[in-house]
C-alpha cells in the first residue's frame, strides 16, 4: 500500500510506515465530568498509537465522541472519533466532521450503530439517513473532492483518515468478505474487526480477504478483548450478537480457578495477538478492554508491542 | 393493505366519556381485511362499550353502521343522515378514514377506535406483517423484491449490519434479517454480483420527510 | 347471595353436546334448570358477537359445548371455536366481567353424565361469582336493598 500519507493521522503514519499498529478504546462517561475522561486517558497514554472513542455505544447516552476526543487530545493522545448513523442525519454528520477536524481530530471510524432498543432510550426515533458505507463515501468525498454531499465546495477541507468496523463472525458468513470489498470500494482506509476468539474462523475470513487482494487496499487491525472472568466469557458467548466464542476457550476459562481467571484472560489475549502477527494481511491489533482500560498496557507489553514507534 | 389494531379498551371508554349517543362506524376497506375495523369488529366493540357503560350505570346508545370505505368523499357521505343524530362518531377506520370523517362532519367529534400501525399483508389468516414504508422511491429491483427500508430495522441500504445472527435481526430473534433474505434471494436469482454494487445515498424527499405527499392523475382533472 | 339463581346460556353443537344433553335427559340425570341450551349445527359457528350478546342481555355465565377434539363432525369446527372463546374471555375481561364466566367444554354424544356434570359444576362456579353486573333482575334487587 502507498507509503504516502493523506492526513496527519498518527495511525495512518504508523500503518503506512509498515509498523504493526496498536489501537485502544475508551468509553466516555455517562455525565459531563471531564475528569472521568482524563482518568481513563492517563491509564492508556502511550500504550497504543490511537484510541477509539465510542459514540453512544449500545444506544446508551454518554458524553459525545467529539467532546471526549478533545479532552483526550489535551492529554497529548490521538483519538479516533467514532460516528454512528443512528442519531444524526447527513447535515449533522457533515457538520460534526467539519467540527471534529477543526478541533484537531485526524481519524474517524464509520459505523451503523446499535439499534436504540438496546439502550436507555428505546422510545427514541432513529435516523439512519445514510448507512455506514455511505458515511465512508461521505468522508472521502469531503476530504478528497472538497465537496459537501449536496455538491457545494467546502472551504477548509477536513483531513480525516477513514476507518470502519468489520465483523467476520456475523451472519451470513459468505457475504462478510464481499461486505469488506464494498467498504473498500466506498473508500475505507482501515478496518478494525470484532474481537477475535475463534481463530479458525478468522483465519478462513482472512484467507478469502487475501485471495481477493483486499489486504493490499485496506489496513486490517484484528480486534482483541481479554476475558476478565469465566462469567464474562460465557456472557459474551451467549448474549452478544455477532460474537463467536469457541467451546474450547470457554472450557479453558472455566477450568481456571477463579482467582487466576483474569490472568488467564490476559494470557489468551496475548496469545491471540501473537497469532495475529503471523497472519498475512494483518496490519495491527485493536485492543478493546471494556471497563478494564488499565490492562491495555499490560497486554501490549506482554505481546511485545511497547514502546510504540515514533513516526 | 393498511393495518391497524384496536386501541386499548380503557382508552376508547375514556374518549366516549361524556357522550350519550354514538355512531360506531366500521370500514369495509383494509381494516375489514385485517380483521380490525370492519362490520364484525364494529359489532363486537359496540357490544363491549354498551356493557361497560351499562355496568358503570351510565348507559350509552350506539348506532352501528359500516360503509364501503372511509377514504373517499362519496362513501363517507353515506353517514350523513346518521351523524346529526349522535354526539360523537367512533370511527373504526384507519387514520385516513378518521380524518376524512372529521373534516366532513365538522360539528361532531370523530374519534379513532384504532391505532393505525403499518402497511403490509397477511402471511396467514389473522397474521400481518409490515412490508412497505412508502418511501416513494422503490428499490425492490436491486434487492430481489425484499424491501430494506421497511424490513431492515435500521433501513440500511448496504446491509447487513454486524448484529445479524442466524438470519435474524439483533432487535428480536423473531424478526428476520432483511439483508439475509435479500442475500438469499439474490443468490437464488444468480444476481449476487449486484450485492457488491454500492447503493446510493437515499433521497428522502419522496418519503414523508419531504412533507405530506399527494398524487394526481392529470387526465382525471376537469 | 344465598338465593341467587344464575342464568346460564349453553351453546351446544347438534352432533355431540346436544346429543349428550338428550342422553342425559333419557338417563333421567339431574342437572340444574339454570341452563338454557341453544343448539348450533357446530361450535365453529360461534363468533365473539354471539357470546358477547348473551352477556349483554344479562347472562351470568355462558359456555360453549362441542365435540371432543379430533372428533368434530365438521372436522375442525371445535378447533376454530376454541381460540374464539379464549379471545372472548379477554373481551369480557376488558368490560369488567370475570373471564371465568365464559368457558368451552368438549364431550361426545355418548357422554350424558359428563353433560350433566358440566352443567352442575359451571352453575356452581357462577353461583360463586355472583350475578353479572349486567343482570338487570339482580341489579334492581341490590338497588332496592341499598
Amino acid at each position: 500500500m502507498s507509503a504516502e500519507c493523506k492526513t496527519e493521522s498518527r495511525l495512518e503514519k504508523v500503518l503506512r510506515a509498515g509498523h504493526f499498529a496498536v489501537t485502544g478504546e475508551c468509553g466516555p462517561p455517562r455525565g459531563s465530568d471531564a475528569e472521568a475522561v482524563r482518568k481513563k486517558c492517563l491509564l492508556l497514554k502511550d500504550k497504543a498509537d490511537a484510541f477509539n472513542i465510542t459514540d453512544n455505544q449500545t444506544s446508551v447516552v454518554r458524553m459525545s465522541s467529539i467532546a471526549s476526543a478533545v479532552i483526550m487530545m489535551q492529554e497529548g493522545m490521538e483519538p479516533v472519533m467514532q460516528m454512528v448513523c443512528r442519531d444524526r442525519n447527513r447535515i449533522a454528520i457533515q457538520s460534526d466532521i467539519l467540527g471534529g477536524a477543526a478541533l484537531g481530530i485526524k481519524t474517524m471510524l464509520c459505523l451503523s450503530g446499535d439499534h436504540q432498543k438496546f439502550g436507555d432510550h428505546p422510545q427514541a426515533k432513529n435516523v439512519f439517513d445514510i448507512d455506514s458505507m455511505q458515511l465512508i463515501q461521505t468522508v472521502r468525498r469531503m476530504r478528497d473532492e472538497g465537496k459537501f454531499l449536496g455538491g457545494d465546495d467546502i472551504k477548509g477541507v477536513p483531513k480525516l483518515f477513514v476507518g470502519a468496523a468489520a465483523n467476520p463472525f456475523a451472519d451470513p458468513f459468505e457475504i462478510r468478505v464481499p461486505r469488506l470489498a464494498k467498504k473498500v470500494a466506498a473508500g475505507v482506509e482501515f478496518v478494525q474487526t470484532q474481537c477475535i476468539f475463534n481463530m479458525e474462523k478468522f483465519g478462513e475470513w482472512m484467507k478469502r480477504v487475501v485471495d481477493r487482494g483486499l489486504h493490499e487496499k485496506v489496513f486490517i487491525l484484528g480486534g482483541v478483548t481479554p476475558f476478565k472472568s469465566f462469567g464474562m466469557a460465557r456472557y459474551m458467548a451467549k448474549n452478544v450478537p455477532g460474537m463467536d466464542v469457541p467451546d474450547e476457550l470457554l472450557a479453558r476459562m472455566k477450568a481456571t480457578p477463579k482467582e487466576n481467571q483474569a490472568e488467564e484472560g490476559i494470557k489468551i489475549a496475548v496469545e491471540t495477538i501473537q497469532q495475529l502477527r503471523e497472519l498475512k494481511g494483518i496490519s495491527g491489533v485493536h485492543i478493546m478492554a471494556i471497563e478494564w482500560e488499565e490492562k491495555v498496557g499490560e497486554i501490549a507489553e506482554k505481546a511485545g508491542l511497547l514502546p510504540r514507534p515514533s513516526v | 393493505m393498511v393495518i391497524g389494531e384496536r386501541k386499548p379498551f380503557d382508552e376508547i371508554i375514556m374518549m366516549l366519556g361524556g357522550h350519550k349517543k354514538v355512531l360506531v362506524l366500521g370500514c369495509g376497506g383494509c381494516v375489514t381485511v385485517c380483521l380490525t375495523g370492519g362490520r364484525d369488529e364494529a359489532r363486537v366493540l359496540s357490544s363491549q362499550i354498551k356493557m361497560a357503560r351499562d355496568k358503570d350505570g351510565n348507559p350509552i346508545e350506539i348506532i352501528e353502521e359500516t360503509v364501503e370505505r372511509q377514504c373517499d368523499p362519496e362513501y363517507i357521505e353515506q353517514a350523513a343522515p346518521i351523524v346529526p343524530e349522535v354526539d360523537a362518531v367512533l370511527s373504526m377506520a384507519c387514520g385516513v378514514g378518521v380524518q376524512y370523517m372529521a373534516e366532513r362532519y365538522k360539528d361532531t367529534p370523530v374519534y379513532p377506535a384504532l391505532n393505525t400501525t403499518f402497511v403490509g399483508g397477511s402471511t396467514k389468516e389473522g397474521f400481518y406483517v409490515e412490508k412497505c414504508q412508502t418511501c416513494g422511491a422503490c428499490k425492490l429491483y436491486y434487492t430481489g423484491g425484499i424491501c430494506p427500508i421497511a424490513r431492515c430495522s435500521k433501513s440500511l441500504l448496504n446491509g447487513p449490519c454486524g448484529g445479524s445472527t442466524k438470519g435474524k435481526c439483533e432487535i428480536d430473534p423473531e424478526v428476520d434479517c432483511a439483508w439475509q433474505l435479500i442475500v438469499d434471494r439474490l443468490e437464488s436469482l444468480n444476481l449476487m454480483d449486484r450485492y457488491e454494487d454500492l447503493m446510493e445515498i437515499n433521497d428522502w424527499r419522496p418519503n414523508r420527510d419531504g412533507g405530506p405527499r399527494k398524487m394526481v392523475r392529470e387526465d382525471f382533472q376537469r | 347471595m344465598a338465593d341467587f339463581e344464575p342464568t346460564i346460556v349453553a351453546f351446544c353443537c347438534h352432533y355431540c353436546a346436544y346429543g349428550a344433553a338428550d342422553l342425559a335427559g333419557s338417563m333421567r340425570l339431574e342437572y340444574p334448570t339454570n341452563i338454557r341450551i341453544i343448539r348450533l349445527p357446530c361450535t365453529g359457528k360461534i363468533t365473539p358477537v354471539f357470546l358477547l350478546r348473551a352477556f349483554e342481555k344479562g347472562a351470568d355465565g355462558v359456555y360453549v359445548a362441542g365435540c371432543l377434539e379430533g372428533d368434530c363432525h365438521f372436522i375442525q369446527g371445535n378447533l376454530v371455536a376454541k381460540p374464539r372463546v379464549n379471545y372472548t374471555k379477554k373481551l369480557i375481561q376488558e368490560v369488567g366481567l370475570e373471564p371465568e364466566r365464559l368457558e368451552m367444554f368438549n364431550m361426545s354424544a355418548a357422554m350424558g353424565p359428563r353433560f350433566a356434570e358440566v352443567a352442575r359444576e359451571f352453575t356452581e362456579r357462577i353461583k360463586g361469582l355472583g350475578p353479572s353486573p349486567l343482570n338487570k333482575k339482580y341489579r334492581k334487587i341490590s338497588e332496592q336493598a341499598a
